[in-house]
């Protein structure tokens, strides 16, 4: 009980960072150029048209989905890929753990 | 040969896209078997296939980020994540990145802060490939040692014992965390994920590297959870840097997903090798991988202090670097074949003798 407070209290802890220090979060990408870099439109039709206005239009909008899309993407792919190992026969669930 | 070609939306550059999944295999073979992100591999890859660098170190931390986690989900099912362990040092890790990231500025305005990072960086390299290798020894030497007393060292047994060291600190509040088989102060993982994030932060790197290593010889983690735990962490960090770098609008999505397909594959291929390849096989390989990083570092320094050669340096760089990338990942490979061909022989074997009984 006594660990599984902790943990939440640490997991709150984590998640009042994230929220609560945009700025301190942003330090992070500070070292990039700082240069305005706008997305040629032209060029595209249907949702590469979409996806490069909304990046011309609003980079937080744009930052949201990347940050949904991108781990829906992962997980989709890692359940593919973990479909195929499965049909090879060899047993997922469990290793020795050994360091020698 | 068009077809071979996408134009990214955002960068508009068009770029072979079969390379960006041959990069994503190669990096999610070496980011499942080692635990790490692999930044260092990838940005100078995306370069080479036409990425403008304001995009490289973006889309390079997008892809990382789904990558690690689809290695994450096959090292959770192997029982190689301790998840507290990593929720534990991610608040020390992101703290001590920022406070790093902030120094970098700080040290911007002073200047040459650029040069003194690659110095940081090389000495930290050649102190983590000397850390691995003598521990190695180390353990080497215990083995022919147990063998002259005729007994057998632990299937767990290490040479570098430095995490007792630090268990035998027992500040309040004491944690057990049950995958990594550990019972330590709560203060320990969190000072040490802040003095690799710290080093993270300076270095501007994602810091699998550092972290890795950390996990084995500070707290004491058996490898393959050092490993799955290390992933875990990478992924959260890496969801955290794509937000950033994405703001700054940094990052090429469609190049991140069309690498995340190779990815993918890499990753359960490197993930499950590790079910082959016992703790000191991972350390051995992730030496040497650590001394190709060095290298590369000293041929950008050379590049730096020889203007004349400058060229030849860099290109010495990248080419080291993708050619380790693939040394690293065809060995992976082949040695996870070889470990399935024998479990399927085996698993044959065994439903032929149970038929003949």
């Amino acid at each position: 009980m006594k660990m599984k407070k902790l943990l939440t209290k640490i997991t709150g802890l984590a998640a009042l960072i994230f929220v609560l220090a945009p700025e301190l979060a942003l330090a992070a990408a500070a070292k990039a150029e700082r240069m305005v870099i706008v997305a040629d439109t032209r060029k595209f039709k249907g949702w590469e048209a979409w996806w490069t206005n909304l990046y011309n239009e609003s980079h937080f909008y744009f930052t949201l989905l990347t940050v949904i899309i991108i781990p829906v993407v992962g997980f989709i792919f890692g359940c593919l890929a973990d479909l195929i190992m499965g049909r090879i026969g060899i047993d997922l669930k469990s290793r020795e753990l050994a360091e020698h | 040969m068009e077809w071979l070609y996408v134009l990214m939306p955002i960068a508009g550059v068009k770029i072979f896209w079969p390379g960006l999944i041959i990069l994503g295999v190669g990096v999610g073979i070496i980011g499942g078997f080692f635990g790490m992100g692999g930044a260092w591999m990838v940005t100078p890859g995306l370069n080479i296939l036409g990425f403008p660098m304001a995009f490289a170190i973006g889309t390079d931390i997008a892809h990382m980020a789904g990558k690690s986690l689809i290695s994450t989900m096959r090292h959770g099912k192997f029982g190689n994540v301790d998840y507290a362990l990593g929720i534990v040092m991610l608040v020390g890790t992101v703290v001590g990145f920022e406070v790093g990231a902030q120094m970098v500025m700080w040290l911007e305005r002073i200047g040459q802060v650029d040069k003194y990072v690659r110095y940081i960086y090389l000495v930290l390299l050649a102190f983590i490939a000397w850390m691995v290798f003598s521990d190695v020894a180390k353990k080497k030497r215990k083995e022919r040692e147990a063998a002259r007393a005729g007994v057998k060292l632990e299937a767990l047994a290490t040479g570098l014992e430095w995490h007792k060291a630090i268990h035998r600190i027992k500040i309040p509040p004491m944690v057990h965390f049950k995958v990594a088989q550990i019972y330590v102060s709560f203060w320990m993982p969190v000072l040490v994920s802040f003095a690799t994030g710290w080093l993270a932060g300076i270095l501007g790197i994602g810091g699998g590297l550092i972290r890795m290593p950390a996990l084995i010889y500070f707290i004491g983690c058996p490898t393959h959870v050092a490993v799955g735990t290390d992933l875990f962490e990478v992924m959260i960090s890496g969801l955290y840097g794509t937000a950033t770098y994405t703001y700054k609008g940094r990052t090429e999505l469609v190049a991140a997903i069309i690498m995340l397909i190779g990815a993918a594959v890499g990753a359960q291929i490197g993930t499950v090798a590790t079910k082959y390849i016992k703790g000191y096989g991972i350390r051995i390989a992730f030496g040497l991988a650590v001394v190709g990083c060095a290298v590369s570092i000293i041929f950008k320094l050379l590049a730096k202090k020889f203007p004349a050669y400058g060229t030849i340096f860099d290109n010495a760089a990248t080419v080291l670097i993708l050619g380790l990338v693939a040394a690293m990942s065809i060995y992976i490979f082949v040695r996870m074949v070889q470990g399935a061909k024998q479990e399927i022989a085996a698993k044959k074997a065994a439903a032929k003798a149970a038929a003949a009984s």
